[in-house]
C-alpha cells in the first residue's frame, strides 16, 4: 500500500484555489452591468449557441465564465430550484438572494468535497422596479459570495475590464450606452497601448433583464436575448 | 466507475418539469397529492366543475372562449371562474372538469413549457406541446376514475407550418387534431351545434369573436352550468387569439359589445330560439 505524503489544509485549499483561478483566467469575460432600463448582461463569446448568459426566471438571469459544462449545470440547477420554487409557492417568492445561496453552497461542497473544484465563477442578476432594488451577486468558485453595486466583471482580464467600466458607469445609463461601455471594455487591450478595435457583433453574446417587460412587452419575463441584429439596431 | 457516472448524468439530463418533480418531488404533482383510492361505492366528491369551452379556427390564427361558471351540484360556486389561459406564447388551453386539479395541472403545464424552453434555449413544437400536455392527462387517470376527471382543449399556432391548430383529450390522455372547430364541456353539445351553423372558413378574428360569444350563449340558454353573459355584473366570456403575433386576452369592452350585439339582437327577434 503506497504512503499518503502528508499536506497541511492550507496547502490543499491554496492548491485548489489556484487550480480554479488558473482555469477561469484563461476565459474570455463577461460584465453584468445594472442601468437605468434595467441590467445588461455582455459576454465576449463567439459561439452563437453556447451561451455563458441564461434565463433563470422572471426578474433573474444567471451568467457565468470559466468551464461550459460545469457552469451549464449549475444553470440548469438553477432554473430548476427556481422553477419549483415558483410552482410549489409563488412566482415572486423565488428571489436572486435564495438562488444566489443555494449556488453557495454546492459551489463551497464540491470545492471542499469534490476531487477537483468547479473552475467556475457565476453573476445571479435580479432585476427590480427602481435601480435601487437591482441585486447583483457575485459567486467564486470557492462558495464566497459577494453582493455588488453598479455592474459584476468576472473573467481573465477582470480587473482591466472593470476599471474601463468603473470609469464610464453612470446611473443613468440606457441599453444603448450599457452595451457600448461594455463592448469598449471587453475589447482585449494591446501590449502597445495603442488603441484597439472594438469587438465585432458576432464575437459578444448580450442579453438583458428589462425592467419594464410588463408595460413595454405585456410579459413578466424580463429577461431577453438580443441577437446580432437587435445589438446592432440598439448601437446605431 | 466513469461509465457508470456517465449514465448517471445522461439519466438526469431531462428538459422536462413534470419528470423532475416525479423524481424529486412527486408530491407536488397535481395527481400525486396524498389522493387514497376511495371506498368503492363511496358517492363521487361534490367539487366544482368548470363547464363549457369553444375553440375555433379563423383566418390567420385559433381562438379559444370560455363561460365564468363553476358548479358544485346544483349549486354555482363560482360566477369568476376564468378556464382559458394562456400556456406559453404561442399557445391557450382551456380546461373542463374538476376545477381544482385542472387549475393545478394548468400551472403545472405552464411552467412545463417555460422550463424546457429556459433549459434548451428553443421553444417545444406545437406537436410537443400537446403530446405533454396528454401525458399529463394520462397521469390524472386515477383520479379521473374516481370521478375527478379534467378534459383539457389546446390551441396554438405552429410557428413551422404557419397555421393555429386545435387539439382535444379523452380522460385517457388520448390526442386528437381537430379542424375548424371544437367544444368541450356540459354545455358542448349546445355550444357544437350554434358552431356547425356560425362557423365559416376564413372569418376575420372580430367575426370569430362574436360567433364565439353566440355559441356560449347558446350553451348557456340549454345547460344550466354554463354561464351566460351577466350584465348585472358586467362578466362577459374569458377570449384568447393566438396567431403569428403569439396568444392576446380579447379586451372587456369588445366582449361586452359583442354580447351585447347578441342579446339585442335576440331580443328584438322575440322568438323562442
Amino acid at each position: 500500500m503506497t504512503q499518503q505524503f502528508y499536506v497541511s489544509p492550507e496547502q490543499l485549499m491554496k492548491d485548489r484555489a489556484d487550480f480554479a483561478r488558473k482555469g477561469i483566467a484563461r476565459g474570455r469575460s463577461v460584465a453584468v452591468i445594472s442601468c437605468a432600463d434595467g441590467i445588461a448582461l455582455v459576454a465576449e463569446n463567439p459561439s452563437p449557441s453556447l451561451h455563458k448568459i441564461g434565463e433563470i426566471y422572471d426578474k433573474i438571469a444567471f451568467a457565468a465564465v470559466g468551464k461550459y459544462n460545469e457552469f451549464e449545470s449549475l444553470r440548469q440547477a438553477g432554473v430548476r430550484y427556481a422553477d419549483v420554487r415558483g410552482y410549489s409557492y409563488d412566482r415572486e417568492d423565488v428571489t436572486a438572494r435564495g438562488l444566489a445561496s443555494v449556488y453557495a453552497q454546492s459551489l463551497g461542497a464540491v470545492f471542499t468535497a469534490e476531487q477537483k473544484p468547479f473552475e467556475v465563477e457565476l453573476a445571479v442578476a435580479e432585476v427590480g422596479p427602481t435601480q435601487a432594488e437591482d441585486h447583483l451577486y457575485r459567486l467564486t468558485f470557492d462558495g464566497s459570495i459577494a453582493d455588488e453595486h453598479q455592474f459584476v466583471v468576472m473573467g481573465g482580464q477582470a480587473d482591466k475590464v472593470s476599471s474601463a467600466i468603473d470609469q464610464g458607469w453612470r446611473s443613468s445609463m440606457s441599453f444603448a450606452d450599457a452595451l457600448r461601455l461594455a463592448m469598449a471594455a471587453l475589447v482585449p487591450a494591446t501590449e502597445t497601448g495603442e488603441q484597439p478595435k472594438a469587438l465585432p457583433v458576432q464575437a459578444v453574446e448580450v442579453a438583458v433583464l428589462d425592467r419594464s417587460s410588463e408595460s413595454s412587452r405585456g410579459s413578466r419575463r424580463a429577461f431577453r436575448r438580443l441577437d446580432d441584429a437587435d445589438i446592432t439596431a440598439l448601437l446605431a | 466507475m466513469q461509465e457508470s457516472t456517465a449514465n448517471q448524468v445522461a439519466a438526469n439530463a431531462t428538459s422536462s418539469f413534470t419528470e423532475h418533480l416525479q423524481r424529486d418531488r412527486p408530491e407536488l404533482l397535481p395527481y400525486n397529492r396524498g389522493h387514497q383510492a376511495t371506498v368503492p361505492g363511496t358517492p363521487p366528491l361534490q367539487v366544482p366543475h368548470a363547464t363549457t369551452i369553444v375553440a375555433m379556427s379563423y383566418a390567420g390564427g385559433v381562438l379559444m372562449a370560455g363561460d365564468r361558471r363553476a358548479t358544485m351540484g346544483n349549486v354555482i360556486a363560482s360566477r369568476h371562474i376564468e378556464k382559458v389561459f394562456p400556456a406559453d406564447r404561442y399557445s391557450v388551453l382551456g380546461i373542463a372538469g374538476t376545477a381544482g386539479i385542472a387549475i393545478d395541472l394548468t400551472r403545472l403545464f405552464q411552467v412545463e413549457l417555460e422550463h424546457y424552453e429556459k433549459i434548451e434555449g428553443t421553444l417545444l413544437s406545437l406537436e410537443g406541446k400537446a403530446n405533454r400536455l396528454g401525458a399529463m392527462i394520462r397521469g390524472n387517470l386515477p383520479l379521473a376514475m374516481q370521478g375527478l376527471a379534467v378534459v383539457p382543449l389546446f390551441a396554438g399556432f405552429d410557428t413551422s407550418a404557419g397555421v393555429g391548430r386545435l387539439f382535444s383529450y379523452d380522460v385517457t390522455g388520448g390526442r386528437y387534431e381537430e379542424h375548424e372547430h371544437h367544444t368541450v364541456g356540459s354545455g358542448s353539445v349546445f355550444a357544437r351545434g350554434a358552431l356547425k351553423k356560425l362557423w365559416r372558413p376564413n372569418l376575420s378574428e372580430a367575426e370569430a369573436v362574436s360567433i364565439a360569444v353566440e355559441a356560449l350563449y347558446d350553451a348557456a340558454d340549454d345547460d344550466s352550468a354554463t354561464g351566460g353573459p351577466d350584465t348585472v355584473r358586467q362578466l362577459w366570456p374569458v377570449i384568447y387569439t393566438v396567431d403569428r403575433a403569439g396568444a392576446r386576452r380579447v379586451a372587456e369592452n369588445v366582449l361586452a359589445a359583442a354580447a351585447g350585439n347578441i342579446i339585442e339582437a335576440r331580443t328584438n327577434a322575440g322568438r323562442e330560439a
